[in-house]
């Protein structure tokens, strides 16, 4: 029989054969991507972060409004691009394993903690888990912002951008970003930066999502402008009663009718 | 550096990929040949606005998808020999001529094919709508309607739906119709490219319809369409209309 225990963690068991598949011409399944511009910033108070709301799958379109922040703690959040399920998972494990740590220091999480379990956990998976991630928030020593890329590196900035909109998105920081912005003026360039993305990147699209972070508490600006709303349809589809075909009909009686027959004498007292 | 000299392959590989939609419904006396604007390689755009319909006569439009660079090509050299033709035989060549002289000319290619998906459409010479799909190489169908291109796979079951009314059954003592009236042609052309534009990435931008209408037919179904414009110089003989609207730029 073989071995009960199973080690924790992913499971390669089945590695070899699909490597052997691929070479064969059958090849992995491909993942949803969040083909995505993710942006963070810093600013007078704190931290802005912004991602745009489109998934794909190859050149489809997988969600139309999808979200990209991910929550770390109340004070730290994370954008995240690459491989969809990549960057859930390992938010929501950096997200768990926060808390626990939180709770072993008895002290508010800083921003580096996450960012070191972070590129912990990609670089000892060697780039296998698909997560670039920009990942901001305040903590004792002020606000924060870091880059993570998906085999481990990281850099810390005053603006940074990531996803296949990076480039249009940075372009916009590159001209305007200025050091101590004002929280509107910040929410307006990271607004700006991430409609770069959706209008000139196919792989970005639909709405804008903001989060600001300061030191007073965190905001979640979830779709803070929607610039791709559906036209309506010239027609109506819907469809005649009657409109599909059917080979045979068949009608049966799904409820069961059951004869209760009281065999003891009198009922029993429930008052 | 190796002491052994191997054969080494080199590739240059002359294609690319220009995203975009094209589609084409015949009625009894017109036809609509449509495509989107947007020309886009990986995941930018190269410009929001490069028409892939071109009328050729008074009486035939071509759409071209798949290429750019090829498409382009293939539209000037199919212009080129319409304009011999006129010259020699001092008249438009017929549809179902074009049809077979675009098949020649992409077998030619055979070895090196124009890398497009070309769809013709326009006025039979006993009046009728028609529409010609060609594949890369030259094989050629004439049928009622046609997508191609990027969003094909979302377009053209829905079309195959709405125009042959595949898995609908007809209300009891009645008939499907075998044509549709311009209107609502125009409106599933609409409603087609606003939906593969929604789940699509390589769609949107811009959407060019031209209508080619047979001759003596009067302009029924065009009157209340926003922003028509017509294209023929005379009322006489078949006329040529565009219709061009906005799609989502995102």
């Amino acid at each position: 029989m073989d071995n009960v225990y199973r080690s924790s963690g992913f499971d390669f068991s089945n590695s070899i054969r699909n490597h052997s598949l691929a070479e064969k011409g059958l090849p992995l399944p491909k993942a949803t991507s969040t083909g995505t511009t993710i942006v963070g910033c810093v600013f007078k108070d704190g931290i802005i972060l912004g991602a745009d709301t489109r998934a794909t799958e190859g050149p489809i379109v997988a969600d139309k409004n999808c979200e990209k922040i991910h929550y770390i703690t109340e004070s730290i959040r994370c954008c995240g691009a690459g491989t969809a399920a990549d960057t859930e998972f390992v938010t929501a494990t950096i997200s768990s394993n926060m808390d626990l740590h939180a709770l072993s220091t008895g002290r508010k999480p800083r921003v580096v903690t996450a960012m070191t379990m972070l590129k912990r956990h990609l670089y000892r998976h060697q780039g296998q888990v698909g997560a670039a991630l920009v990942l901001g928030g305040v903590d004792v020593t002020g606000p924060q912002l870091f880059t993570i890329h998906p085999h481990g590196s990281t850099d810390k900035l005053p603006y940074v951008t990531m996803g296949s909109g990076s480039l249009a998105a940075m372009a916009i920081f590159e001209s305007s970003w200025q050091p101590n912005m004002t929280r509107e003026h910040a929410l307006q360039l990271v607004t700006t930066a991430i409609s770069a993305g959706i209008f000139n990147d196919l792989g970005s699209g639909s709405n804008v999502d903001a989060c600001i972070i300061t030191a007073t508490g965190t905001e979640m600006l979830r779709n803070f402008v929607k610039p791709n709303e559906r036209v309506e349809k010239e027609r109506k589809y819907t469809f005649r009663r009657g409109a599909t075909a059917w080979k045979s009909e068949s009608i049966r009686k799904l409820i069961v009718n059951e004869q209760v027959t009281p065999v003891a004498g009198e009922a029993m007292d429930v008052s | 550096m190796d002491s052994i000299a191997h054969p080494t392959q080199r590739q240059f590989n002359p294609y690319s990929d220009n995203g975009g939609t094209i589609l084409a419904i015949a009625g009894a006396d017109f036809t609509v040949i449509a495509g989107d604007t947007r020309q886009s390689e990986g995941y930018s755009i190269q410009t929001r606005y490069a028409p892939k319909v071109f009328p050729l006569t008074d009486r035939a439009v071509l759409a071209v998808n798949g290429f750019a660079a090829d498409g382009n090509m293939f539209v000037k050299k199919v212009k080129q020999r319409l304009e011999w033709y006129r010259h020699a035989h001092s008249k438009d060549m017929p549809l179902r001529a074009i049809a077979r002289l675009i098949q020649t000319m992409l077998y030619a290619r055979r070895f090196f094919p124009f890398y497009v998906y070309n769809i013709l459409g326009g006025i039979e010479e006993d009046g009728t709508g028609a529409v010609y799909s060609f594949d890369p190489v030259g094989s050629y169908e004439r049928e009622a309607c046609r997508a191609a291109g990027a969003a094909q796979s979302l377009v053209q079951p829905f079309l195959d739906n709405q125009i042959y009314f595949n898995n609908q059954q007809p209300a009891p003592g009645t008939s499907h119709p075998v044509h549709l009236p311009l209107p609502t042609i125009l409106s599933i052309v609409i409603d087609s490219f606003t939906g593969a534009t929604e789940r699509h990435i390589e769609v949107g931008d811009g959407l060019e319809m031209y209508v080619v209408l047979a001759k003596g037919r009067g302009v029924q179904g065009l009157e209340d369409v926003r922003g028509v414009q017509e294209l023929s110089v005379t009322e006489e003989g078949e006329r040529i209309f565009v219709i061009r609207r906005d799609l989502k730029k995102d």
